[in-house]
């Protein structure tokens, strides 16, 4: 009797125990079925006021922490093939010893490392021997800090306004921007960090404890992108701003940015204004497009995008050849390679002009679509900030589009790089051959004006070779044009060691 | 159903135990009525989530029921711009055209579908799996075969190029 009852209530127990567990994964059901649910609702909530001096972009993420997020994990590191980032950049001197020919005489012959996260551009700057060791103009930091209030600060003072911080705050005022940009450019590298130090953040407060600082420098931040107010997407760069107005003016074919044509054909007397002309899906390249390009960025005047004639690599190279320096009128050139004396033109990383070239650019891809791609979290598309190379993240860069498996995708880009690769080597030896040559040439006693021509062959070969080396896709931004490139060095070396050999006869 | 303790007595009827039917009156142990509150609530609690989350509505052929889950607003927005809006809702394309394969196919998917979107832990962009490409496949030349049976493979289940291939925009354009 008992044990019947013992026996009946055991069965009891265990049927009760799977009817709790069953009403436990059914309860579990319905509340992620809820959360599915209130994450579709996306709600946003504006808790703190952000305006145009706040650099630190701390306060940007409490508003939107998931884009924020995503953008502090540019701290992170991987490395792919030929780009992503890394822990300590190794030195691409030793790796490739031709490139200290190539910079001989220049900053980037002491210390030209790979590059890494967004999150160390203004760290890695301040301790890169090229800064240390050599003075530097504070036009650097036109890219390499979120530099735009400061801008705006000497510039009110430079208009005769007393730049309080609410003046600092109610809007761009570009016309300060541009002034302060101006007045900036050629003074020292330190000098300038100085006034970034200076400039007030409008959230985040001074401590009290006597701390000079009114806001720290902080290096590429939600400001130098977004609108405070709209969070819309716009250019803050001078260099840029001036760079695409003239742009504008040339007539460079630029099927791929379809608002300067249409600006080209409404005749307006008003220059091209990005923030004004531009399409969204432009501005996603333009802002990337403010830094990573071709520039001058020296002393001896602003800072400089060489588009009056177009985007190409011989545009560029026009524009440079016709450029005189404003204060002693010489000829300009970037530095003197110190093997043989030549004037040359330096490189650096034009990715927005060889993007241009390419097909992607074509077919309206923008920067931010392989390198921020959108990615679900909840139900909400967030661009993703952890900006870094597409090969870290295949399919979420190219499989939205490339309907094929991540593996031929990888291989199809391996095979671009290592063919860039390839040519990029012969271009090197190419290079070094004809240096060996012209020095040659310079000990048997050639005559300047008998060197002439050859200067200019080698500054030519040099330019090429340095636009693919120092561009940072191997190739991948535009494949063809990157051939074509390397192809011209290599022609332009050749037919200066030819000449060389012919003085020395 | 093995014994764990001899049974020394067989059970009386003085068992207070459920199912008496010495009386009129059926009378349950406490232990009984525990394990009812119990069922019933799991019916309630069971029924209400088959309720919020719209657990009828995937027996219906509804497109609506697609974007109960957010991953699929773009497919679904997509569609709605695609040749085929007019003439195919989503399960004319992804599900067979005869019961049985209908059904199971809505099932197979009803679980994997809710499994990978209760766990988050599904690709993105989302890929189609080779099972349901055939199932796609095999509604094209179901629809079209008057057209295409010229072009059908002599033995079936012969290796054949997939409509979709080139005609990528059919079902859902722009993507």
């Amino acid at each position: 009797m008992a044990s019947s009852n013992n026996r009946s209530f055991g069965w009891l127990a265990i049927l009760t125990g799977l009817v709790a567990l069953a009403t436990f994964g059914v309860v579990a059901l319905l509340i992620n079925i809820f959360e599915r649910k209130q994450e579709a609702r996306a709600p946003f909530v504006r808790l703190v006021d952000v305006n145009e001096v706040s650099t630190d972009p701390k306060p940007w993420g409490v508003n939107f922490p998931l884009q924020y997020e995503s953008y502090l994990r540019t701290a992170d590191t991987s490395r792919t093939e030929y780009g992503g980032s890394h822990a300590l950049p190794p030195s691409k001197l030793e790796k490739d010893p031709w490139l200290k020919r190539l910079f001989a005489g220049y900053a980037f012959s002491i210390d030209y490392r790979e590059a890494r996260g967004h999150a160390y551009m203004l760290s890695d700057q301040e301790v890169t021997k090229r800064v240390t060791e050599v003075q530097q103009a504070g036009a650097c930091l036109h890219c390499h800090a979120s530099i735009v209030p400061t801008y705006r600060r000497i510039g009110l003072q430079e208009m005769g306004v007393e730049p309080t911080e609410e003046k600092l705050a109610e809007g761009f005022h570009q016309e300060a921007v541009m002034a302060g940009f101006k007045a900036l450019s050629r003074k020292p590298y330190e000098e300038v960090y100085a006034e970034l130090e200076k400039t007030p953040d409008g959230v985040v407060e001074p401590s009290g404890d006597g701390d000079p600082h009114l806001g720290d420098a902080h290096p590429v931040s939600c400001l130098d992108c977004h609108d405070p107010d709209t969070m819309r997407i716009r250019v803050t760069r001078p260099g840029f701003i001036e760079g695409i107005a003239k742009l504008a003016n040339s007539d460079d074919p630029v099927p791929h940015l379809p608002s300067i044509q249409r600006w080209r054909d409404s005749g307006s007397t008003e220059p091209y204004d990005p923030n004004q002309d531009s399409t969204r899906q432009e501005m996603r390249s333009f802002v990337c497009g403010q830094c990573h390009v071709e520039y001058y960025c020296a002393n001896k005047m602003t800072l400089t995008f060489p588009w009056s004639n177009g985007l190409k690599v011989e545009d560029l190279e026009q524009e440079w050849d016709e450029t005189e320096f404003p204060d002693d009128g010489g000829a300009f050139y970037d530095y003197v390679h110190k093997e043989t004396g030549t004037k040359v033109y330096k490189a650096q990383h034009p990715e927005f002009e060889l993007w241009s070239q390419g097909i992607h650019a074509r077919a309206g891809v923008s920067c931010a679509d392989c390198h921020m791609p959108y990615e679900k979290q909840g139900a909400t598309k967030v661009s993703s900030h952890w900006v870094r190379s597409p090969m870290l993240n295949v399919h979420r860069a190219c499989q939205t589009c490339h309907n094929v498996p991540e593996a031929e995708l990888k291989a199809r880009v391996d095979t671009i790089q290592g063919r860039t690769r390839a040519l990029m080597d012969r271009a090197a030896t190419a290079m070094t051959d004809m240096l060996d040559a012209i020095l040659a040439a310079q000990e048997a006693g050639a005559s300047e004006e008998q060197l002439k021509p050859i200067r200019d062959l080698q500054r030519k070969a040099m330019w090429r070779l340095d636009y693919i080396s120092s561009e940072n896709s191997k190739g991948f931004h535009a494949d063809q044009e990157a051939a074509r490139i390397l192809g011209e060095s290599i022609d332009y070396s050749r037919q200066a060691q030819a000449a060389a050999y012919k003085l020395g006869k | 159903m093995t014994d764990s303790e001899p049974t020394p007595l067989p059970p009386t009827e003085a068992d207070e135990t459920g199912g008496d039917a010495s009386g009129n009156k059926i009378r349950f142990g406490k232990a009984a009525v525990l394990f009812t509150v119990f069922l019933g609530i799991l019916a309630g609690v069971g029924t209400f989530t088959f309720g919020y989350g719209k657990g009828a509505s995937y027996l219906s052929n509804n497109p609506e029921t697609c974007v109960n889950c957010h991953v699929m607003q773009e497919h679904m927005d997509s569609w709605q711009h695609s040749s085929h809006h007019h003439v195919a809702v989503c399960n004319d394309c992804h599900l067979p055209h005869h019961f049985l394969g209908k059904w199971v196919t809505k099932a197979d998917n009803g679980f994997f579908h809710s499994l990978a979107f209760t766990l988050q832990n599904y690709r993105d962009p989302i890929q189609i799996k080779p099972r349901n490409q055939r199932v796609t496949q095999a509604a094209c030349v179901d629809c079209h075969q008057d057209v295409v049976h010229a072009m059908l493979p002599v033995n079936a289940g012969e290796d054949m190029q997939s409509c979709v291939h080139c005609h990528s925009d059919v079902g859902h354009a722009f993507r």
